[in-house]
């Protein structure tokens, strides 16, 4: 198991965050929307032209850029 | 008077039950310690009037995005007796946290758990009598779209009511527990009352998705329902405005006229076409925002708003925009002031207003009508809609440019981190609302400054009463004389800058202006410009009314919603300079190549 940045992951793929190296703002609306250490979060689908990507964790669907997604590291399952 | 404020996450639901809490009676209205106005409304409840105010939806309250800073502000200088706590009772498992934060401030909360028909459809049970115990809170499932479970929230709030409201520490975000002691509170609390289903069921939300986010098929689909959209305000918006136009215009002539005419005739032309013609002028805009935010309801409660900000954040992004600033700049095409008015879904400022900045160079249905005029007498008709192409093409590169230009004075503040809810059919009546609070927005905070924007034209194109209307005499004959040197450059003759000068107003009297400078109209004025103009004075003349300020409404919106005079300053120099260098460049460049 390697962990690895959640903006990696392929469409389909579930992983658990394990961090979350983000500045306190970005950091709180995070944690607001559901992105906890020992979460897991699946990849749903990404934009084209390198656009967001939308990721679910638990009953909740997020829209995130691919910068923000970089700050987030998961393992894969 | 007691007050109950409504607190939440977005996508709560927070103003459905508002709306069925306070219906038509809320208005907008200022508070003390924040500068944004807030919706609130008195209602009966219990034998005692209450005010329910519906404060900004907020993800957290450590937060420091505007809406976070103004809850904060609110509670701290307008300590409410009840605190109304809505929770999505899809999402309880991660809205859990803004409760617990809001427990910890000690107010006299209420909390409703909204959504719960779709919790259920999701498979989701609530232990509302442990978790109310867990917590020492009164805690109800609710359906406030469908009303299930309204009597008893309240009559829950009512007897609430009864207790005596708690003061406030000085500093709320001290008081505020870390995280995460939160989050083992969180999980004490979820383990004992909630239960989740392990998997959940593949949903039509899923299957949606599946077609309009398709990665080949979701921006065609965007665009087919934009297209749909500006079609609809189109065909339904034109009618009425000439409706509403005919009605005044009736007015005018069946009462107003006679009830004047032992007036002075100065009076009677400033009475009639200043004060008179600009309340038509608000009167006017009434259909087309009220059609709009019924079409804007629509988009933004089903769920599709996010959906386009997904198929379109890869091209805005760029541009220091979002997806959702490119459906406003969208609808502008069919009018800038609701489109600006719309801009308020996105919560971070200055997304807000570079987003306002940029609408108003959308090539709204009123400039069209100018441009189908002039097109039809100066070109053939096989070029004319290459010519009105070619217009929306300025126009868009317009938008881009601004832009492109100003993005980095306009730092997005919020990260783009959005939720993307599920679809959902919004009822007849949340729409209705909208409309209708939008419509008495615009209203109320518009009417003055359009009022007086049409009265101060008039004067300057009406006096000295010597000269005939219009005419190189009057005052906006001598400000068109003044300005020669900087509009003889661009091509446009003195009698157009007069035209400009009452465009500034409205684009739809542009024409009617025009008729009444030249002293002639229809045909004839058609003939009269082809004789006067070339085509690429012509040209100059509809690039610059394309790009200079759209109208007085707008200016007004730009001032309502941005809350800044100079804001609304900055975007009507902007829009003039580059308007003149549009121009410039196209007229110069038009001679150099011979034409």
């Amino acid at each position: 198991m390697h962990s690895t940045s959640l903006s990696t992951l392929h469409t389909g793929e579930t992983a658990t965050i394990v961090a979350i190296h983000a500045d306190e703002a970005l950091h709180q609306r995070l944690l607001a929307m559901g992105f906890r250490t020992g979460k897991r979060v699946e990849l749903i689908r990404r934009a084209r032209f390198s656009g967001p990507l939308q990721v679910r964790i638990g009953t909740t669907d997020i829209l995130l850029r691919k910068i923000e997604a970089e700050k987030i590291t998961v393992h894969r399952a | 008077m007691k007050r109950i404020a409504l607190l939440g996450m977005p996508n709560t639901g927070k103003s459905t039950l508002f709306n069925r809490m306070t219906g038509a009676s809320a208005r907008v209205g200022n508070w003390p310690g924040i500068t944004v106005e807030l919706l609130a409304g008195k209602i009966l409840l219990g034998g005692d009037m209450v005010e329910i105010v519906d404060l900004p939806g907020i993800y957290d309250l450590h937060g420091f995005s505007d809406d976070e800073q103004v809850v904060r502000h609110f509670l701290h200088d307008n300590v409410p007796d009840i605190a109304l706590v809505v929770l999505n009772a899809t999402q309880i498992e991660r809205q859990l946290s803004l409760l617990l934060q809001l427990k910890q401030l000690n107010l006299n909360m209420v909390v409703l758990l909204n959504m719960a028909d779709e919790a259920r459809k999701y498979g989701i049970t609530i232990d509302t009598a442990r978790m109310s115990e867990a917590l020492g809170i009164p805690i109800f499932l609710l359906s406030a779209k469908y009303g299930t479970g309204y009597g008893e929230a309240m009559q829950a709030v009512t007897r609430a009511l009864r207790y005596t409201t708690p003061g406030l520490a000085e500093n709320l975000r001290d008081q505020l527990k870390p995280d995460g002691q939160i989050e083992a509170e969180m999980a004490h609390v979820l383990q004992h009352s909630v239960q989740v289903p392990a998997r959940l069921p593949d949903n039509l939300t899923n299957q949606l998705d599946h077609l309009m986010l398709h990665p080949w098929l979701g921006l065609p689909i965007f665009f087919g329902i934009m297209y749909l959209l500006f079609q609809a305000i189109f065909l339904f918006g034109q009618p009425l405005q000439t409706g509403v136009n005919d009605l005044f215009s009736w007015l005018r002539e069946a009462a107003i006229t006679p009830l004047l005419a032992s007036l002075p005739a100065v009076l009677q032309g400033l009475l009639l076409d200043g004060v008179y013609n600009g309340v038509a002028t608000v009167a006017a805009f009434v259909p087309l925002i009220v059609l709009f935010f019924l079409f804007m309801a629509i988009v933004e409660d089903t769920g599709y708003l996010s959906r386009a900000a997904f198929l379109m954040d890869a091209l805005m992004g760029r541009m220091g925009l979002d997806g959702r600033s490119f459906v406003m700049l969208l609808m502008g095409f069919g009018c800038n002031v609701p489109a600006l008015m719309g801009t308020r879904v996105m919560r971070s400022r200055p997304l807000r207003l570079l987003s306002m900045l940029v609408i108003p160079f959308s090539l709204c249905s009123a400039r069209l009508q100018v441009f189908v005029f002039i097109t039809a007498a100066l070109f053939s008709p096989k070029a004319a809609p290459l010519v009105l192409f070619s217009l929306y093409l300025f126009s868009f590169a317009s938008a881009i440019l601004t832009a492109l230009l100003f993005k980095r004075y306009f730092p997005n503040t919020e990260p783009f981190v959005l939720e993307l809810p599920p679809y959902r059919f919004p009822t007849l009546r949340q729409m209705v609302l909208r409309g209708w609070h939008e419509v008495s927005h615009f209203i109320h905070r518009a009417t003055k400054f359009i009022v007086t924007g049409v009265i101060l034209v008039w004067l300057l194109t009406h006096l000295p009463p010597s000269a005939a209307p219009a005419s190189a005499g009057t005052l906006a004959g001598m400000i068109g004389a003044w300005l020669h040197p900087l509009f003889a450059p661009i091509g446009i003759t003195s009698e157009l800058t007069i035209a400009l000068i009452f465009g500034f107003v409205a684009k739809e009297i542009v024409i009617g202006a025009l008729a009444v400078i030249y002293g002639l109209g229809g045909q004839a004025l058609s003939h009269t410009l082809a004789l006067q103009l070339d085509w690429v004075q012509a040209y100059s003349f509809m690039l610059f009314t394309l790009i200079y300020t759209p109208c007085l409404a707008t200016v007004a919106t730009l001032r309502s919603e941005s809350k800044r005079i100079s804001f609304m300053l900055f975007s009507i120099g902007w829009s003039l300079a580059l308007a003149w260098l549009a121009s410039f460049m196209f007229y110069q460049g038009a001679k150099v190549l011979g034409y």
